[in-house]
């Protein structure tokens, strides 16, 4: 039987195959990679609601008015702070790469340290703007 | 002198069919983005739980629709080359890759239209 091009059997796998994710050890590096690339399509998804929103504030103040008050609701709280911790974790691991692109910080103790305080500084960060904002 | 074969050069091999453009307009916007997300930050600090009126008032003034407008700009494309690495990483099938290649890259030109015509349109409101 002739095997379609665009999906080789490679992809419809019903052979052993060995494991990967659930025996690796998961350590700072590849935890806070794939955290970057969460952060980011989930920051993306905010985008798209960003520029609704601000649609909304120049065409439509009934949709406006609606996603003002959606704001202001326990889960709509919770998703504005899991979005802005998205964002200053993005932010200050986004850093930690462009330090990466000019060569430093590769050292194995270095790396490690420098994901620590991207951790650290975006919970504090998180936390300091939210009190910003509600103190208000 | 490159050690690419002239099948490969013609056939575009690779999950990306090629990169370092991609890779320089990522760090070009991610350095953008930087002070630009300072920016944002404070100015919604400062905007608080905003209605309508508020926001419209902040986008009469010229910098900071500029500065919205260059915010938007930056993390639009910047998004839409983060989605495209993503797509190119786990979809393989050549159908479904490029369908949702193509719909991410005009998705996010379109949402770059309805900001910028949103912002323009508060602006001289």
């Amino acid at each position: 039987m002739a095997e379609n091009p665009s999906t080789p059997d490679l992809y419809n796998a019903n052979r052993p195959l060995s494991p990967h994710l659930t025996i690796y050890k998961p350590q700072i590096s590849s935890m806070l990679s794939i955290s970057h690339r969460i952060t980011g399509a989930f920051l993306s998804a905010g985008a798209v609601i960003f520029v609704i929103w601000l649609w909304s504030a120049a065409y439509h103040p009934n949709c406006f008015a609606t996603l003002a008050a959606a704001g202001k609701t326990w889960w709509g709280m919770g998703l504005l702070m899991a979005w802005s911790f998205a964002f200053f974790y993005h932010f200050t691991n986004g850093i930690r790469h462009l330090i990466w692109d000019m060569g430093y910080g590769f050292e194995l103790d270095a790396a490690n340290r420098s994901g620590i305080i991207t951790v650290a500084g975006s919970i504090i960060i998180t936390a300091f703007v939210w009190y910003m904002l509600l103190t208000k | 002198m490159s050690i690419r074969t002239p099948l490969a050069k013609v056939r575009g091999l690779g999950s990306a069919k090629d990169g370092t453009h991609h890779w320089w307009m990522q760090r070009l916007t991610s350095v953008a983005l930087i002070p630009l997300c300072i920016w944002l930050v404070y100015s919604l600090l400062g905007l608080g739980m905003a209605n309508q009126a508020t926001v419209a008032a902040w986008m009469k003034s010229p910098v900071q629709a500029l500065l919205m407008t260059a915010f938007l700009g930056a993390t639009i494309y910047h998004s839409k080359l983060g989605i495209q690495v993503i797509i190119e990483d786990y979809v393989h099938a050549h159908f479904s890759k490029n369908a949702l290649l193509m719909m991410n890259a005009f998705g996010f030109i379109i949402l770059f239209a309805m900001a910028f015509m949103a912002i323009i349109t508060l602006h001289l409101s």
